[in-house]
């Protein structure tokens, strides 16, 4: 579904991004991890669109997208809900959620509020609710659920369990399974390993902008490398 | 519901001005209520840009002094009747924003560096009316006298007060419409966080030209007014500094991204004004003075401005500045 070949991007003269190679097949969840600053939301941004790279390839259904418009991509079906929640605060949460369905056209706004309503219910409690009011785990299912709006065919997740409690994160990534179950393909950036892994069917290690490991979780658990980096354990 | 209540209120504040020429019998009245429409103009059109779409400009003098000088010189030099002129200055005004708009939004600037690009091109603008001879330099240029209705210039100033009325009544629609619009949700999505607004497809760019242009065309309108009302420009009136603090202030101190903020600002920025020629006398820079206090204890004490802490009067909930994005608690 996407593939994404020697990717190289970067800031001015820095290069974050060595030579990506990831592929991602319609239906799974990958999980992309690595600690801060190796260059895992530089990696969501370059696939949405939302910087340019610097070279090599990314299609999408086979489609070459790299190098297109944020708003291209989002036409495409591939959707970013970015690090740190990013609603608008000053906008209602049905504001919110309308302003991800706008490139879909009017007769689907109506439409895809009530499934956005139905996976999420507590957002539709919250309705007429500034956005900004809400608290971090429900601003961060409005953020996701935005993203829904879009109709993604492929959902980025930035770090959606960043600045949770415990028991939030838990209900955060339970609910990104069951969005998995339902039918949609998902690439989720973390640096949350374990629940990452729990609920992943491949993922990708990152270190210093190159893919470092690469598998399915229950072998990478296993790789002595990825325990005494991520998981504390010699 | 909610919308069509604004629109009502809207609707009914403008009907209540609008009776003031049947009212107000006295010149000098009349005078200020068509001084707080024209800075309500002038307002509103920097809120477009500053209050709806977050980006503070230091420069809409720019826009103001392009409307101003297009309706004189093409009355003055090329004998154009002033009222084919207004629309002249609004476009103008609004190809200026959108070349200003071009320049910065196309390479990324925002917030403080913005902010200084627009002040540097309202002086540029300045400098260059200064020097060359169409403009009259720095001499200035004065329209020459010739009263009727026809040519934008009233015998009594309730012809102004209709043009400055409807002006600002179309700009306040423009800005409800703004409001309740896709153009306008994106573009208040762009204020809280351009990043996210992008990853949602929002054409960030198209967003601010678009906010860019219409704030510089209400902006110019307000420019083309002044020129008619007062028949005489200089540099320093058109593309002076005191017309862009004029124009951000009015928005700050009613509450900028607010619908109803610029008229309110400009109500109490002129009964202030007023108040205090009454009181001090006209001396030269005091409302300046007076407007420098002002902003400040507005920015410390009444950050949402007056419409802001109406709504809070209302609702009894603290009016707190506009809320930051990404600032929920887990």
């Amino acid at each position: 579904m996407l593939e994404v070949s020697n990717l190289r991007a970067g800031y001015g003269a820095v290069e974050v991004l060595r030579g990506i190679d990831l592929a991602i097949d319609m239906g799974e969840i990958v999980t992309l991890l690595g600690s801060n600053g190796v260059g895992k939301t530089t990696f969501s941004a370059v696939v949405s669109g939302l910087m340019q790279p610097w070279s090599g390839a990314i299609t999408f259904e086979g489609k070459p997208i790299a190098g297109l418009s944020s708003q291209a991509i989002v036409d495409e079906g591939v959707i970013q809900v970015p690090e740190g929640r990013h609603v608008f605060p000053n906008m209602t949460v049905r504001e919110n959620l309308e302003l991800g369905s706008y490139r879909r056209g009017k007769g689907n706004r109506m439409r895809n509020i009530e499934h956005v309503a139905e996976i999420f219910p507590r957002l539709r409690e919250r309705f007429s609710q500034k956005a900004g009011t809400l608290s971090g785990g429900e601003q961060q299912m409005l953020a996701i659920g935005r993203g829904m709006m879009a109709e993604p065919r492929l959902l980025i997740l930035d770090e959606p369990s960043i600045g949770l409690s415990p028991l939030l994160v838990e209900e955060m990534f339970s609910l990104i399974k069951q969005l998995n179950t339902d039918g949609l393909t998902i690439l989720l950036v973390e640096q949350n390993v374990l629940q990452s892994m729990e609920i992943a069917d491949r993922a990708f290690v990152m270190e210093n902008g190159e893919i470092k490991l690469s598998g399915i979780p229950g072998d990478l658990m296993d790789n002595p490398e990825l325990q005494r980096s991520y998981l504390g354990l010699a | 519901m909610k919308t069509d209540r604004k629109l009502l209120m809207l609707i009914a504040v403008f009907g209540l001005i609008g009776l003031a020429p049947m009212l107000i019998a006295q010149d000098s009245l009349l005078n200020i209520i068509i001084m707080t429409l024209y800075a309500a103009l002038l307002g509103q059109a920097w809120n477009i840009l500053g209050g709806y779409g977050g980006q503070v400009s230091f420069g809409h003098a720019a826009y103001f002094g392009t409307g101003a000088y297009a309706v004189a010189v093409l009355q003055v030099q090329f004998g154009i009747n002033p009222w084919i002129g207004l629309v002249a200055g609004g476009i103008a005004a609004a190809a200026v924003g959108a070349f200003i708009g071009f320049c910065t939004f196309r390479y990324g600037l925002r917030g403080s560096y913005f902010a200084l690009v627009t002040l540097a091109f309202a002086e540029v603008l300045r400098i260059l009316s200064n020097s060359v001879d169409f403009t009259g330099a720095g001499v200035g240029l004065l329209i020459p006298l010739e009263r009727s209705a026809a040519n934008f210039q009233f015998v009594s100033k309730e012809g102004f007060f209709w043009v400055i009325w409807i002006l600002t009544f179309a700009a306040f629609l423009t800005v409800w419409k703004i409001g309740n619009s896709r153009f306008g949700a994106q573009l208040m999505a762009v204020r809280d966080n351009e990043d996210a607004a992008r990853a949602l497809g929002v054409d960030a760019f198209r967003v601010k030209m678009g906010a860019i242009m219409l704030s510089g065309f209400f902006a110019g309108l307000a420019g083309v007014f002044y020129a008619q009302y007062f028949l005489y420009l200089d540099p320093h009136i058109a593309y002076g500094a005191a017309i862009s603090v004029e124009s951000l202030l009015v928005p700050i101190i009613g509450g900028m991204g607010t619908l109803f903020g610029p008229l309110l600002g400009a109500a109490f920025l002129h009964g202030l004004s007023e108040l205090s020629r009454a009181v001090i006398g006209d001396a030269p820079g005091i409302s300046l003075v007076l407007y420098g206090v002002l902003l400040v204890i507005m920015v410390l004490f009444v950050p949402r401005g007056l419409a802001g802490l109406a709504s809070h009067l209302r609702s009894g909930k603290p009016g707190q500045p506009r809320a930051e994005e990404g600032k929920g608690h887990a």
